[in-house]
């Protein structure tokens, strides 16, 4: 695909993306706004695990905690009275910051199956954490206080939070775009690809992964303080592993390590969930074969349709 | 009285460690040899758990219900690695989490479609049941016991297969060089899908013994599973015996920290942030436990050689 080609791609993508709130509207059909705007929020989730699946090759089966940690950030300070949204948002990314801080700098010392292992790992220590902590609900989770407050942007307002998912899922893939591009990028696509020539060429990959690492996790956190505010609600659930699965999915089926895969991949797997369970509510009977064929045939995935020739 | 309850426990860690081991000791063959991350190795778990149940109220014999549900998890691991996981070998472990997560959806969903999704309680024959007096004072479980003794005989068993056998030398000669072993007139897949399927019969085992214990649900085996990844990081992936190490030292600590974490804080903190930190602290345990054997040997305690 030529660059002019994948421009008019995107714009008609976010043209597609711009129109949904009116047209939803116009045929009074709240509920699609509704799934779009979720389905945005885990694209941007699923475009931080992209940067370092997709380009640093960390498979990581842990990304939900960063959900969780955002979430719970955002949720905790709405039940001690704190409703700014920019100090939520603030701790929410800070706090994911930091956790993916702690569970990189042990996991990167590992690789392969050990680190795959252990991201899962820590992720269910933090699911246990929020089931065992009474004070914010425990196993059942608590509601949500109040929807974050900016000043002049009223997220009660259905479309004025989809325009500003909208908004922040263009930034992420903007600034992802840039960062893999960039020299730190090269470095971490470089340590993917041939780990023994990248400390040939004398750089040692540990940092930049590391670094990878923490920034995946602070936008993932992003994500997380956007879905507690569109849930309004706040369970372990958010951390559950299986969570961290369709994570990984959507990077998968868009396709890896390509900007706008992941937007691909959480649109294909959320609306095919949406509609399978519409018409069974034994969906996962289709839906886990489904998956299991996408990985044996169907490896490249929805962006590798486009892109014959990469 | 203090001593008699330590005692307990202790034996209750050992029990839910041989459960560990019997999960980990298939997970970690697979890996082994096959060089496959199997996160479906859970279903087989709680297959075996559902089919004894069912085995057992449809015929009214435990025995029976243990006997089909043993025979079928090993149809089921079977079945599996021939239809969906033998391609998978060559692949990446990225590729056979995904597929494997898929396998746990359709797993859980079935076992949900047949038996639905309210949990099962199970009881177990009355033989079988009640206490045994084995210290003054302590009364302890026969059943439990039982578990104990048949997870350790099992794991008897599985060194001697290993060490000592011809299939345990063909095992261990397919693990280190596979294409050698062909070579010489071995029929490498078929040797593969046996090791798969006896993995799977020993999740079977694992769940089919818990079922009277805990409770029979879809979703069962996940719980269980994550621990299990748990105690082979610990114990050295591809290695039985850091299997069992790994499993013994999770079953204990996550037992044992359970029960005595809150009563031991509560010695130096005050009881409300006791009660608080307690069992949140327990229910991490194992994992920080994880964090720290990473740290210093981050291939795990006992590196795998089989």
């Amino acid at each position: 695909v030529s660059p002019r080609n994948r421009a008019i791609a995107l714009g008609l993508g976010l043209l597609l993306l711009a129109a949904v709130p009116p047209v939803a509207s116009l045929f009074n059909q709240p509920f699609y706004l509704d799934l779009v705007r979720r389905i945005m929020i885990f694209a941007i989730a699923a475009a931080s695990l992209n940067l370092i699946l997709g380009y640093g090759g960390m498979v990581s089966f842990g990304h939900a905690a960063y959900l969780g940690v955002g979430g719970y950030a955002v949720g905790v300070l709405a039940h001690y009275g704190v409703v700014d949204g920019i100090v939520q948002w603030a701790l929410a990314i800070g706090a994911s910051a930091l956790v993916a801080l702690v569970i990189g700098a042990v996991s990167i010392r590992t690789s392969g199956v050990y680190f795959i292992m252990i991201t899962l790992a820590f992720t269910q220590m933090l699911y246990y954490l929020g089931i065992s902590v009474e004070e914010f609900g425990g196993d059942d989770g608590m509601r949500l206080a109040a929807k974050s407050r900016f000043p002049g942007v009223d997220l009660n307002d259905a479309s004025v939070f989809y325009y500003l998912v909208l908004a922040v899922l263009v930034l992420v893939l903007f600034l992802g775009h840039r960062l893999v591009n960039s020299r730190f990028g090269m470095v971490i696509r470089a340590a993917r690809s041939n780990e023994t020539r990248t400390r040939a060429i004398g750089v040692s990959p540990y940092r930049y992964r590391l670094a990878a690492f923490v920034i995946a996790g602070a936008v993932c956190g992003l994500a997380g303080a956007l879905l507690v505010n569109h849930t309004a609600y706040l369970t372990p659930e958010f951390m559950n592993w299986t969570r961290s699965g369709e994570l990984m999915f959507m990077v998968i089926l868009g396709g890896m390590g390509s900007v706008a895969g992941p937007v691909l991949g959480a649109f294909a797997l959320l609306v095919l969930e949406d509609l399978l369970s519409g018409w069974t509510q034994h969906w996962q009977i289709v839906l886990g074969p489904l998956l299991v064929l996408s990985v044996l045939f169907f490896r490249r995935g929805l962006a590798g349709l486009f892109d014959k020739n990469e | 009285m203090n001593l008699i309850l330590v005692l307990e426990q202790t034996l209750n860690g050992l029990q839910l460690g041989v459960m560990l081991f019997l999960m980990a000791a298939g997970l970690t063959l697979v890996f082994g040899i096959m060089n496959l991350v199997n996160l479906a190795h859970g279903s087989f778990y709680m297959v075996g758990a559902y089919l004894a149940t069912y085995f057992y109220q449809l015929t009214g014999s435990y025995w029976l219900g243990v006997l089909l549900g043993l025979a079928g998890t090993l149809v089921v691991g079977v079945a599996v690695e021939l239809v969906a996981l033998r391609t998978l070998y060559e692949r990446d472990h990225l590729d056979q989490v995904l597929a494997t997560f898929g396998l746990i959806l359709f797993f859980n969903e079935l076992a949900a479609m047949v038996w639905g999704r309210a949990a099962l309680y199970t009881n177990i024959p009355e033989y079988l049941s009640g206490h045994v007096e084995l210290l003054p004072g302590l009364r302890y479980p026969l059943y439990r016991l039982v578990i104990i003794v048949v997870g350790l005989a099992v794991a008897g068993l599985l060194w001697f297969v290993v060490a000592r056998t011809r299939l345990g030398m063909l095992i261990r000669a397919g693990a280190s060089n596979r294409a050698m072993v062909a070579a010489l007139g071995v029929n490498i897949r078929l040797l593969y899908t046996l090791v798969f399927g006896f993995g799977a019969a020993l999740a079977g085992l694992a769940g089919l013994m818990a079922g009277p214990i805990y409770v029979v649900q879809p979703g069962m085996g996940e719980l269980i599973l994550i621990e299990v990844f748990v105690v082979i990081v610990i114990g050295g992936i591809g290695s039985i015996r850091g299997a069992l190490a790994g499993a013994l030292i999770v079953g204990m600590v996550d037992t044992l920290g359970r029960a005595f974490l809150k009563p031991a804080l509560a010695t130096v903190l005050s009881p409300v942030a006791a009660q608080a930190a307690g069992p949140a602290l327990a229910s991490m345990l194992i994992y920080l436990l994880m964090a720290v054997v990473l740290a210093l040997k981050p291939q795990g305690l006992f590196p795998a050689r089989l």
